[in-house]
């Protein structure tokens, strides 16, 4: 696939990270059918390369993603918005196993946002603003803003957010766990990077399994989460990565892990 | 000049000063420090120096003074002498210097290094980095300016708890208590400080160099002294190239291209 909404790289100085820019500054990269077309194919190309083991998703300083593209909706039924079925992509790559972060600077808005919170991390420049005004075009968040908003910081700041369309700071953001980290913005793509770099140089099957694990404690009660996170335990101790983690541990050496 | 304890260089706008005894933690001997001395007077004196870094090699930023050298207890060389002629000039020139000084705690910074890294005018900090206090462990107290900041940064009853109880401060305490400005995980520690590093050195140097100079007298002045040096020195930085490039940007919708005049 040519890419030409999105720059795909390995980031030089950063083992093991799969780096996905969307490159369209000229509309704060919103985020087109095509767009999301090929960011699915990039993180499904990145899910295949045993060589990449965390992804980094961005914008540029200005923006993340500003939102979904409207050009593309505006004239739009509810018969075409059902037969285009965009979410389609969305959930392609909510199904990607390696851990995903959101390197989040300037706008990540509506889409934008949603993108983000689909992520398993978001890293945030100090200059990152998060919203979802949809509500201020006539509609409403369709990306999955009202869920994973909500189970990030809360009810009343995601209701306060959703209904009014005003955004809050990657400081609040930060205070209200949707973000774990704010660095400034001259550095937040090698924080980024340096972290994705630190979790790909874990044994990749304890990786996957524990990103599904913490995915579990949002769609799930607790006990059948409670459940599922056992198995997977148990399921690690098959793995010669889980003899080789606590050889090292106790012969005091680091691990060298062969992903199986 | 060449260097052996430390190393030096000036590119690209920015004078880096890196102080290199790894094996002892950069340790600051007689050597290091005339060493420092020196080169801090180069940056301050070379035009092509927009800023100045200080870090250290290794794992540590800088332990302080080294003990295989100290003035032995009831020896004819007192500490005295040491400070002022060794630490003192240092703490007096980087706070007098007109140009932004960013220091880089890569690793623990204690005692008079810690007192090196909070005369400097940013600090960024690696995540895996501890302050420490150390004087009192030997019971001397803070010194090389650290009577000076420590309450300033850290209000007295804090202040005098870190130089009693002589508990490390984390990295992330440290930020929370506006001891350092920034905080980056290790792996992209040399980046993130290069990346600050560039940031002062394509600013409006002399202007970096007023803010310093008048934030200083600030924390001692009255208002109205400071009223009347904001007149004076704001007449200044209007005459400058760089303010009339900074509208100019502004106006034409780009970034500025400052020179530092």
């Amino acid at each position: 696939m040519d890419y030409t909404c999105i720059r795909v790289y390995r980031p030089d100085h950063f083992r093991g990270v799969g780096a996905i820019q969307i490159a369209r500054p000229e509309v704060r990269n919103a985020l087109s059918l095509r767009t999301m077309e090929e960011l699915v194919h990039a993180c499904e190309e990145f899910e295949r390369d045993s060589t990449v083991g965390c992804i980094v998703l961005h914008g540029d300083e200005r923006a993340f993603a500003a939102g979904a593209d409207i050009r593309e909706m505006e004239s739009a039924t509810t018969v075409t918005m059902l037969e285009r079925d965009q979410f389609a992509r969305w959930e392609r790559l909510r199904q990607i196993k390696k851990p995903m972060i959101a390197a989040v600077s300037g706008f990540a808005l509506g889409g934008g946002c949603e993108l983000a919170m689909l992520c398993d991390i978001i890293v945030a420049s100090d200059t990152a603003q998060f919203g979802q005004p949809e509500i201020n075009i006539g509609v409403m968040p369709g990306a999955g803003g009202t869920q994973r908003l909500t189970r990030a910081v809360g009810k009343s700041l995601a209701m306060e957010l959703v209904l009014t369309g005003r955004m809050i700071s990657a400081q609040r953001a930060l205070e209200r766990g949707l973000v774990s980290r704010v660095v400034p913005v001259e550095y937040y793509l090698d924080e980024a990077f340096a972290l994705a770099e630190d979790i790909a140089s874990k044994a990749p099957i304890a990786v996957r399994l524990a990103k599904e694990s913490v995915g579990k404690a949002f769609s799930t009660p607790l006990e059948q989460g409670l459940e599922y996170e056992r198995k997977n335990f148990y399921m690690l101790f098959s793995t010669e990565d889980q003899k080789e983690g606590m050889a090292a541990f106790l012969e005091k050496r680091a691990p060298i892990w062969k992903g199986h | 000049m060449s260097y052996e304890t430390i190393l030096y260089q000036v590119t690209d706008g920015i004078a880096r000063i890196t102080l290199n005894r790894p094996e002892v933690f950069n340790a600051c001997n007689e050597q290091l420090t005339s060493e420092l001395r020196a080169a801090l007077e180069h940056a301050a004196n070379t035009e092509e120096a927009r800023c100045v870094v200080l870090t250290g090699a290794g794992r540590a930023f800088c332990s302080g003074q080294d003990l295989k050298e100290a003035p032995e207890p009831g020896s004819q060389r007192d500490l005295r002498d040491s400070l002022q002629r060794r630490y003192n000039p240092i703490i007096r020139l980087m706070r007098q210097m007109p140009k932004p000084i960013i220091a880089g705690i890569n690793g623990v910074a204690a005692g008079a290094g810690l007192s090196l890294a909070l005369a400097a005018d940013i600090r960024i900090m690696s995540t895996d980095a501890r302050l420490v206090e150390a004087f009192i462990a030997i019971a001397l107290i803070p010194d090389s300016g650290a009577t000076f900041f420590y309450p300033r940064m850290l209000g007295y009853a804090k202040a005098f708890e870190f130089a009693t109880l002589n508990k490390p401060i984390s990295a992330e305490e440290a930020y929370r208590l506006g001891m350092v400005n920034m905080l980056a995980s290790p792996r992209a520690f040399p980046r993130a400080l290069e990346a600050i590093a560039r940031r002062y050195a394509e600013g409006p140097t002399q202007t970096y160099a007023y803010v310093k100079m008048l934030l200083q007298r600030g924390m001692v002045a009255t208002l109205d002294e400071m009223l009347q040096l904001e007149e004076e020195y704001q007449q200044r930085a209007g005459s400058s190239e760089d303010y009339r490039e900074g509208v100019a940007a502004f106006r034409e919708k780009r970034s500025p291209r400052f020179v530092g005049r």
